[in-house]
């Protein structure tokens, strides 16, 4: 193979067989995250019988759901019901194709590798597109049930997901004319140039976009299409198995891809916090603050197992971490700091930021309670759309007024 | 037959199939759903016209809103009653205005008029792309227009809400 058929097929291919490999494994964990986080927070033990404290739950949940008996209601549309869990998880993956997880490509074997898959110049407009791709998958797996439940949730779910994109097309407007452009890559580096992250200028179009978001994804406290307690499962309701498990890939995939959006347009993507201040350089090696603390933390943990002292030593642990990365960091010890790699602190700083906006949807699912349809209606039309159209006129003027 | 030619000749029959199966298919939702490989296969030939930006609009717009809309009503309506319908007088009717348009097609395309409109580069890389461009010609050149088009889907909007009104 010639050197352009590596760098044109073959690097492209490996991308997206990595991404494609790797989200779903993310997926299982974030799941027992997720359980062990709700249990914390409802004061109970979550899953902790497979492997040290349920580290190994997701690989049994996985299994279980392989060898699960995959059932197809008799009286449904055989082909619709079998391609919808399909129409449902391609979209979500393929929206992973334009999300740049770092700044600086890196050298393999001799050849450049950029952190992404490809950075188009209508990469926004493209995730809309492809996110709208996804009602499909819901419409179909409902129609093709023939279940009043899953009918439904299908319909709920379509109503709510075409008055969240209108919106989720708004908050994202005033991001672009602030970056003047829709390629991911460039609005980050917009952010890099302007000196600070977007969610500054656009705290406005941060809260629009975001609460779309999470209604887009159908989670807490949006989950209408699937509220157990008057539609069984919603649109779902009849499937079992590994087409069960798609949706739950996609919306687990829809999940990262909205952090990962938040992250990239308005908390800065890879760039380190005060992308502008010099004094803080150090932080491009994020994990010389990040290890100590978390080793500290856990130290802590330990103690207070033992000593039943509910978490103090554990904050404190944290802390003295904090304080000695911080200390290591400014002075340079050891040349650690200026011992950065580019696009592996790009990665450590995006995925740092991603897990967060995971948490707060994890964090959501433990504090909401669900809204009601007629609420759920008034929010979206009576306060985001307007809200967000308020975004743009604003941000238009501001922008006018700086030229 | 170079690559490009086949990708765009296997799109291009993708588009007509998914098309003829909307009208051929006895199912109302089937036929609904044909129409997502036609949008597809239509926006893939945007790309490789490298018009990124009417790509992505035609499958946000027609796909991801119009489409829907569409399923919604099928859903919310009686779609056994629809699946008897048998080709009569309308089906000859609109058969032979079908017949004539590809004809009209057709001949178009006979005297290469397509081919000389075919796009060149030079505004594309003027603007630094295609979403660039449009945005400059529209906001420039063809701003009354546009102002116009959006003037008449606002009444559009404004009758369909008045007419809901008046049967409640």
């Amino acid at each position: 193979m010639d050197r352009d058929t590596i760098e044109h097929i073959v690097i492209p291919t490996g991308q997206v067989l990595v991404a494609v490999a790797i989200v779903p494994l993310i997926i299982a964990y974030l799941q027992l995250v997720e359980r062990k986080v709700l249990g914390f927070m409802q004061v109970r033990l979550a899953p902790r019988r497979v492997g040290w404290h349920g580290l190994l739950q997701p690989i049994a949940d996985a299994l279980k759901l392989l060898i699960k008996e995959d059932t197809t209601p008799a009286m449904a549309d055989r082909a619709l019901f079998t391609m919808a869990p399909i129409i449902t998880v391609i979209p979500a993956l393929a929206a992973l194709a334009v999300i740049p997880i770092a700044g600086q490509p890196f050298e393999l074997f001799g050849y450049t590798i950029n952190p992404w898959i490809s950075d188009i110049n209508v990469a926004l407009l493209f995730l809309l597109a492809i996110s709208s791709l996804g009602i499909y998958g819901i419409i179909v797996a409902g129609w093709a049930s023939n279940s009043k439940y899953s009918m439904l949730g299908a319909l709920r779910s379509s109503a709510q997901m075409i008055s969240y994109e209108v919106p989720l097309g708004f908050a994202l407007i005033g991001v672009m004319m602030l970056a003047g452009s829709a390629s991911m890559v460039k609005i980050v580096e917009a952010q890099k140039s302007a000196g600070w992250w977007f969610v500054g200028p656009q705290l406005l179009g941060f809260f629009c976009y975001f609460i779309s978001a999470v209604a887009e994804t159908n989670r807490v406290p949006f989950d209408l299409p699937e509220a157990e307690a008057e539609l069984v499962a919603g649109f779902h309701t009849e499937y079992s198995g590994m087409k069960f498990a798609f949706f739950f890939l996609a919306e687990y995939t829809n999940m990262i891809v909205v952090s990962s959006i938040v992250t990239i347009l308005f908390f800065g993507g890879w760039l380190r916090p005060f992308p502008n201040i010099e004094a803080l350089a150090w932080l491009e090696n994020g994990w010389i603050f990040l290890v100590p603390l978390v080793a500290g933390a856990s130290i802590g943990w330990l103690i207070d197992q033992r000593a039943g002292t509910g978490l103090r030593w554990m904050f404190a642990g944290g802390l003295a971490g904090a304080a000695a990365g911080a200390a290591i960091g400014v002075t340079d010890a050891f040349g650690l700091a200026s011992a950065a790699i580019p696009a592996l602190s790009g990665a450590f700083w995006f995925s740092l930021k991603v897990s967060f906006f995971l948490f707060m949807y994890i964090w959501f699912r433990g504090t909401y309670p669900r809204y009601r349809y007629d609420q759920l209606m008034g929010l979206g039309w009576k306060w985001l759309i307007p809200l967000s159209i308020l975004n743009v006129v604003g941000t238009g003027l501001a922008v006018l007024l700086r030229a | 037959m170079n690559a490009t030619a086949i990708v765009f000749y296997a799109l291009a029959g993708l588009a007509c199939a998914s098309a003829f199966m909307v009208i051929w298919s006895r199912n109302v939702m089937h036929s609904a759903l044909y129409l997502v490989p036609t949008f597809l296969s239509v926006a893939a030939i945007y790309v490789m016209l490298r018009a990124e930006f009417v790509a992505a609009v035609q499958v946000l717009v027609y796909a991801g809103g119009i489409l829907v809309l569409f399923l919604f009503v099928i859903m919310l309506v009686n779609v056994k009653a629809v699946q008897g319908a048998r080709l009569r007088l309308h089906g000859a009717v609109s058969g032979s205005i079908g017949a004539a348009s590809i004809a009209l097609l057709l001949s178009v395309y006979g005297r290469g008029r397509i081919l000389a409109a075919a796009p060149d580069g030079g505004k594309l890389t003027e603007f630094g792309g295609n979403l660039e461009t449009v945005g400059w010609v529209l906001y420039n050149e063809y701003l009354l227009p546009f102002e116009i088009a959006s003037l008449f889907l606002l009444v559009a909007m404004v009758g369909a809400i008045v007419l809901a009104r008046h049967k409640a």
